[in-house]
């Protein structure tokens, strides 16, 4: 039992009875897992499943209704500085007066104090982290005139910036072209490697088995959680989508059969 | 020339004139983190929630000081905000429908408000109603002092937190994130816009003084990609401006200053829209050409490379 409280203490991401809604209506009910060092987590579950509000919650951006988080042991207050978070592109207006390195040198803020400000050595730190995603050629330039890829990787160097133990990553393959999808996927084992873990909400079924070690099967409530193998399997991911799942599998044979057709 | 040189050698000028100018740039610095939160008219609803504030407090205390007439215009402001929050909470009212309410309603409070003033007992209640449209030259030296302090306070306060501003500004969700009191800034960023309309109002008026805090912004935005490089040059347009304003007025008769100060403000803004290097529809047009040309001369070479290709495959034939 010491033993168990102890590997537990040592968690980089505690969740427990985490609850969240928007206005009145709950969307998230009573999750509770935790998640082991080292390891590349894919959340799933359809749309309005609360994957983003799990994770808007635990970080503290949205109100819980109830629910605890620790981070390694301790609550997340105290722990922010270890934690890194990729939000979903379109949460900001790209049109602000800024450049790429000047973007990424904002996930050193937290690390400077209230009134102090970046010198070189967070540019230099900003810059490594943009030559990582593979940006560095962009480093000056005004961040709406990157692709939406590009966008999506500014993000990532962004957090990897922050120099975290512990990252939350809310659809960062959405609407990506396919450099940018094999760059984060190559920034995802990396950081494996260096023994960090990442949480991530992901979408597109098709590539679960391949980038993730755990998965986390999510509609309102938590419906599994476990090892990919194990827990992304036929049957959980019926009881996840509930019909939604078998109706894009006729629609798939349906397409089929027009295709033959044509 | 000359005329200029001997009003500004008159100290009462020399006020009104450093006044004004302190005004547009600090007006021009805070309306440029207002702009990029989408903010702009917030700043014309907190000038309209004024009115009544400045009537009231004067009602409760009988004085013009604009400290008292700061307070009450900042607890004014702080009911309007709250009151655009609680009907779009409470409604399926937009953001910019609530702010129209909020804003005509407290306005219209203060017209009435200032009519029961002026046909009330209160013994110094001449110049109020100058709060409409603004009279820098009606200014006296206590006013212009406090402006002034009041302008280098703001100015001191974005200088010391630009980080934090630029920060919720871009991306509130992750300034959150790292720690910073998100809530809190906002409502330090409102409460600075509150004190630079409130400052603004004895020399540009209600109605006009949120221009001081949109115009700058926006055409500094043509010049220039860079935060930093776009708030200097805001709080230059805009202390351009207020300089324009009260000298153009002091030379032509009876012109007003706050009006002149928002028309050379305008003015600048014209200048950029056309001129602007980023987004200046000049600017615009002439890499729409230059493309166009570069387009065209590859099309040149490429028609010429199939002429040569079709003489060659014919000459082939021939053979």
């Amino acid at each position: 039992m010491e033993q168990k409280q102890r590997v537990e203490a040592k968690a980089p991401l505690t969740i427990q009875g985490l609850s969240a809604a928007y206005q009145k209506k709950p969307v998230l009910r009573n999750v509770s897992f935790s998640v082991q060092e080292g390891e590349l987590v894919g959340v799933i579950g359809p749309n309005g499943a609360g994957k983003s509000t799990m994770m808007k919650a635990a970080l503290g951006l949205i109100p819980r209704l109830s629910g605890e988080v620790l981070v390694y042991g301790k609550p997340y207050k105290q722990q922010r500085k270890l934690v890194g978070y990729v939000p979903q592109r379109e949460s900001v207006d790209w049109d602000f007066p800024t450049n790429a390195l000047d973007v990424v040198t904002m996930g050193r803020y937290g690390h400077l104090g209230w009134f102090g400000r970046p010198g070189a050595k967070e540019r230099a730190i900003a810059m490594e982290s943009l030559a990582k995603v593979g940006m560095a050629d962009f480093a000056t330039r005004q961040i709406s005139q990157l692709s939406g890829g590009q966008q999506q990787r500014v993000f990532l160097a962004r957090a990897l910036a922050q120099d975290a133990s512990l990252y939350f990553m809310d659809e960062p393959f959405a609407g990506v072209d396919a450099a940018t999808e094999k760059a984060i996927i190559t920034l995802l084992q990396e950081l494996k490697r260096q023994g960090k873990t990442v949480i991530v909400v992901h979408h597109d079924l098709a590539t679960v088995q391949e980038y993730f070690d755990s998965v986390l099967l999510l509609n309102v409530e938590l419906q599994a959680y476990g090892p990919t193998d194990e827990v992304f399997t036929q049957e959980l991911l019926q009881q996840t989508y509930g019909g939604r799942l078998a109706f894009l599998d006729r629609s798939r044979n349906h397409s089929d059969i027009f295709a033959t057709k044509g | 020339m000359q005329s200029l040189w001997t009003l500004l050698n008159d100290p009462n000028m020399q006020w009104i004139f450093i006044s004004c100018t302190l005004l547009g740039l600090s007006s021009g610095i805070i309306g440029c983190f207002s702009y990029l939160r989408k903010q702009s008219l917030m700043g014309d609803t907190l000038a309209h929630a004024a009115l009544p504030g400045i009537c009231i407090a004067f009602m409760l205390t009988g004085t013009k000081s604009l400290l008292i007439f700061l307070i009450g215009a900042a607890i004014a402001g702080v009911i309007a905000t709250f009151g655009i929050g609680f009907v779009t909470r409470h409604s399926r009212i937009k953001h910019d429908a609530a702010m129209g309410i909020v804003l005509s309603g407290f306005f219209g409070l203060g017209i009435v408000l200032l009519t029961v003033i002026q046909h009330g007992s209160y013994g110094n209640q001449a110049g109020l109603d100058k709060f409409l449209f603004g009279q820098a030259a009606a200014m006296i030296g206590s006013d212009v002092l406090t402006m002034s302090i009041v302008s280098v306070l703001l100015i001191a306060v974005c200088f010391l937190l630009f980080k934090q501003f630029k920060l919720i500004s871009f991306d509130p969700g992750f300034a959150r994130g790292i720690g910073y009191p998100v809530a809190f800034l906002e409502q330090l960023l409102m409460l600075l816009m509150v004190v630079s309309v409130v400052v603004g109002i004895q020399a540009v008026g209600v109605v006009l003084v949120a221009a001081l805090l949109i115009t700058p912004a926006v055409s500094a935005r043509y010049w220039t990609h860079r935060l930093g490089a776009m708030v200097i040059l805001s709080g230059l347009f805009g202390a351009i401006s207020g300089a324009a304003g009260t000298l153009i007025s002091s030379t032509a008769a009876n012109l007003p200053t706050g009006p002149l100060t928002v028309l050379a403000a305008t003015a600048l803004f014209f200048l950029s829209i056309l001129f602007g290097p980023q987004k200046g529809l000049l600017a615009k047009q002439f890499i729409r050409l230059r493309v166009k040309r570069k387009l065209e001369q590859s099309q040149i070479r490429g028609n010429v490379k199939a002429r040569v290709a079709a003489a060659e495959t014919e000459k082939g034939a021939a053979l």
